[in-house]
């Protein structure tokens, strides 16, 4: 049996510990990643520029390399998908990690009933000062917390591991966005099973 | 050591002064000096058109910008919103009294399926602020409700948002209804949201989208006027 060919993943920095995970989970060592910055997210328009100048130092670095996108459409409109067209490489389907951690088809099925929800990932979870309470200016500025969050009425917190102090650190995020709590264990999703193809 | 700025009495600029500190004022926020300094110009005789023109929407104009060009983020910009709609409510009731042009009336309102509303918020206070009559329907509008406002209020403009690609498709489903009903012809439809782009704008039918408040202020203008030389 011939090994698999060397796969390069460009990824969201807020995927790292969970595509680490499954591929030292599953041994996948044909499997290197590399991350652009989390906080692309706050701009999304400049993702795919990102995405376009990762994927051309790869491919300075190592010509033969495949390169697998690991971002959803994140808010980019399409542009992401035009431009992963462009540059003649696959990306992930759905339109954002929220979506294909609880599965695609899934997520879209639950829409209609959860339209007043916000997420939160593990990511989020343990980096909601940075990304959420910081980035939104809450610290500086609390009052604002009902203008963004006053027509939501529950976060989710969708788990990609079992962990009660994760679980304990989103409950406490609900609380300080006045919101009430779930929580909903997805494990890794699609994500797992879009690597799981190139294993 | 005071900051300088801590010193900065307002009613002892001169007007040119002024309009540019309020213009500083906006992009930090400063509700409390915005609705002192739009005071001061009222007593100065600056008529609440004036006012609202040169210094609040100006200086909004200049955080949109400056939001657009990723200098400024959502917090600042809605700390400048918050502070030009303390202006505003001073100005609203000042301007139904002077006659301040009108440009026309907008229904405007976020899609089925969707709460989010901070950018249709600015495109109102803009819209406003450029002399539009603004009916907010507020978030989550079904077709029915979108329909049922137009029709009752006499629009000239629908104005739809929507902040995620699994919303967006509903501002089709609302513009077919419009022209199974015969509707479409009698309205300017625009639309805006960050997963939104002008190509997208075309395939649903609307007669523009918007990427921010100044744009859609413009794009309101330009149809307005471009409806009113057609039936000159």
């Amino acid at each position: 049996m011939t090994a698999p060919a060397p796969l390069r993943l460009l990824a969201c920095g807020a995927l790292a510990r969970e595509v680490l995970a499954l591929i030292a989970a599953n041994g996948w060592s044909h499997m290197a990643l590399r991350c652009l910055p989390a906080d692309l997210h706050l701009r999304p328009e400049r993702i795919p520029a990102a995405v376009a100048r990762a994927v051309a130092e790869i491919r300075a670095e190592t010509p033969a390399a495949q390169i697998f996108v690991l971002y959803a459409d994140c808010g980019t409109g399409g542009q992401l998908q035009r431009t992963c067209a462009e540059l003649g490489v696959e990306m992930l389907d759905g339109p954002h990690c929220y979506a294909f951690f609880d599965g695609n088809a899934a997520f879209a099925d639950r829409a209609e009933g959860e339209f007043d929800a916000f997420y939160l990932t593990d990511f989020l979870t343990r980096h909601f000062d940075a990304f959420v309470w910081r980035a939104m200016g809450l610290d500086r500025h609390p009052e604002l917390r009902d203008m963004m969050f006053g027509h939501y009425r529950r976060l989710i917190y969708l788990a990609q591991t079992e962990d009660p102090a994760l679980d304990r650190q989103a409950e406490a995020a609900a609380q300080r966005l006045g919101l009430a709590y779930e929580r909903r264990f997805t494990g890794y999703g699609d994500l797992a099973a879009a690597l799981a193809a190139k294993g | 050591m005071a900051d300088e700025d801590d010193d900065i009495i307002l009613s002892e600029l001169d007007d040119e002064e002024l309009v540019q500190q309020m213009h500083d004022d906006l992009y930090d926020g400063l509700k409390d000096e915005i609705e002192e300094a739009v005071g001061i110009l009222l007593e100065r005789g600056w008529t609440p058109y004036e006012v609202l023109t040169q210094a609040l929407v100006s200086g909004m104009t200049i955080v949109g910008n400056d939001f657009r060009d990723g200098i400024l983020f959502v917090p600042e910009v809605l700390l400048a919103a918050n502070a030009m709609k303390a202006g505003m409510s001073i100005l609203k009731p000042l301007l139904a009294e002077t006659g301040a042009p009108r440009m026309g009336k907008m229904v405007i309102g976020t899609v089925k399926g969707d709460i989010h509303d901070i950018g249709k918020n600015l495109v109102a206070m803009m819209m406003e602020g450029a002399g539009f009559e603004i009916v907010d329907l507020g978030i989550n509008n079904p077709v029915e409700t979108y329909l049922e406002a137009i029709e009752r209020e006499g629009a000239d403009i629908l104005g739809m948002s929507a902040l995620l690609t699994t919303t967006m498709p509903y501002m089709k489903v609302v513009i077919d209804t419009m022209k199974e009903q015969g509707l479409r012809d009698k309205y300017i439809v625009l639309v805006g949201g960050a997963p939104l782009n002008e190509e997208f704008g075309r395939a649903i039918g609307a007669d523009a989208y918007c990427r921010d408040a100044a744009v859609a202020v413009e794009t309101a203008k330009s149809l307005i006027a471009r409806r009113h030389n057609q039936t000159v």
